[in-house]
């Protein structure tokens, strides 16, 4: 799947939408990535990215010293726990940061990709709100 | 040692650059490498397996043919040896020795594919399933590659634009504020659309003669009356 097809397909599913609109930017390096930005979530972007056999979703949820430091063991747990009921989502950690992220077979359609984007931002924002008492 | 656990062990150790240390631009081409060898293998052993079966198969149709010349030479040399002819039966009895000779070979011949193409069915089933896994961790290798690099772009995005990775209290306590603020307007629309809805209907009610009407100033001058006496 080439990843500025998608870009251009995201951008015009995000103008259709009126209950779940997003702006897409591509982010240029070694690989490619696009940051859909939700409307009203600007803070809790989430980055799309396409390997081999799959398309990736990450939205970043926190750095391992934002969380008090005593809690960090409780809070592993609570997310461990959490994994598995979240709607197509897991958490996960990229070297310090927390994560949330979805993971798509490259033969996705768009509306599953679309519904991908929207389960994750709203399970970003959920799992910020249930996990702010871990914050230092 | 499989991949994944290379990967624990990293993180156990405290590496920082997993992803570098264990995807170096080499391991991605030895896999891909091992990969193409083991297919090439198994489509060697796959050819092989098909002419031993063949093979197999030929030696089959020989034992049911010899088999069934060996019975019929077996009846021939009864009718000989009925008819008394001792020369002919003996004649019939050294084919039926050759073809026996025959069978028995054929019989080994057979025997010898059968176990080979058992062999081989084995090697192509263990292949296929190495192929699946080598598959499978190279699908890792180049996933761990690819996250890392994506989150470096994202990590640069953050560092350069505008937009500065804020912390997640400050993020939330942002959208909660901003959605606040949406539901205050949203519930100051409904009251204002509630009261303009209100006014209308009392100023039908009015129109209609029902409800509090104006006081006409009979009504007042009655209300006065009454108060004085």
């Amino acid at each position: 799947m080439d990843i500025n097809k998608l870009a251009e397909q995201l951008v015009a599913q995000g103008k259709e939408d009126d209950i779940f609109s997003f702006k897409v930017q591509p982010i240029h390096g070694d690989v490619e990535v696009l940051k859909v930005t939700v409307e009203d979530r600007e803070e809790l972007p989430v980055f799309l990215s396409i390997a081999d056999t799959q398309i990736l979703c990450i939205s970043y949820l926190f750095k391992k010293d934002e969380i008090i430091s005593s809690e960090t063991a409780s809070m592993n747990e609570a997310m461990l726990s959490m994994n598995v009921q979240m709607p197509l989502s897991s958490f996960a950690m990229i070297d310090e940061q927390y994560v949330v992220f979805g993971a798509l077979s490259v033969n996705s359609t768009i509306d599953d990709i679309v519904h991908e984007i929207e389960m994750l931002s709203d399970n970003t924002l959920e799992a910020l709100e249930a996990m702010k008492a871990y914050f230092k | 040692m499989g991949l994944i656990s290379k990967i624990f062990t990293a993180f156990r150790g405290g590496a920082r650059e997993v992803g570098e240390a264990i995807v170096d631009k080499n391991s991605i081409r030895i896999f891909e490498q091992e990969i193409a060898d083991a297919e090439n293998h198994m489509e060697k052993a796959k050819r092989d397996l098909t002419e031993v079966m063949a093979k197999e198969m030929e030696a089959s149709r020989k034992i049911k043919s010899l088999n069934s010349e060996i019975e019929k030479h077996e009846g021939y040399a009864s009718q000989a040896l009925k008819k008394n002819d001792e020369n002919l039966a003996l004649e019939i009895a050294e084919k039926i020795v050759e073809l026996t000779i025959e069978l028995e070979l054929q019989k080994s011949i057979q025997v010898k594919f059968a176990e080979h193409s058992i062999r081989l069915k084995a090697m192509v089933k263990k292949t296929g399933k190495s192929i699946a896994d080598m598959k499978r961790q190279l699908v890792m290798v180049k996933t761990t590659d690819s996250v890392q690099k994506a989150a470096s772009s994202i990590n640069h995005n953050y560092a350069s634009g505008s937009s500065k990775l804020l912390t997640a209290k400050e993020s939330l306590d942002r959208i909660q504020k901003r959605q606040a603020e949406h539901e205050d307007r949203l519930k100051a629309g409904e009251a204002l659309e509630n009261e303009e809805s209100g006014a209308d209907l009392e100023a039908k009610m009015k129109a209609a003669g029902i409800g509090e009407t104006n006081s006409s100033a009979s009504d007042v001058l009655a209300k006065l009356k009454a108060k004085r006496s």
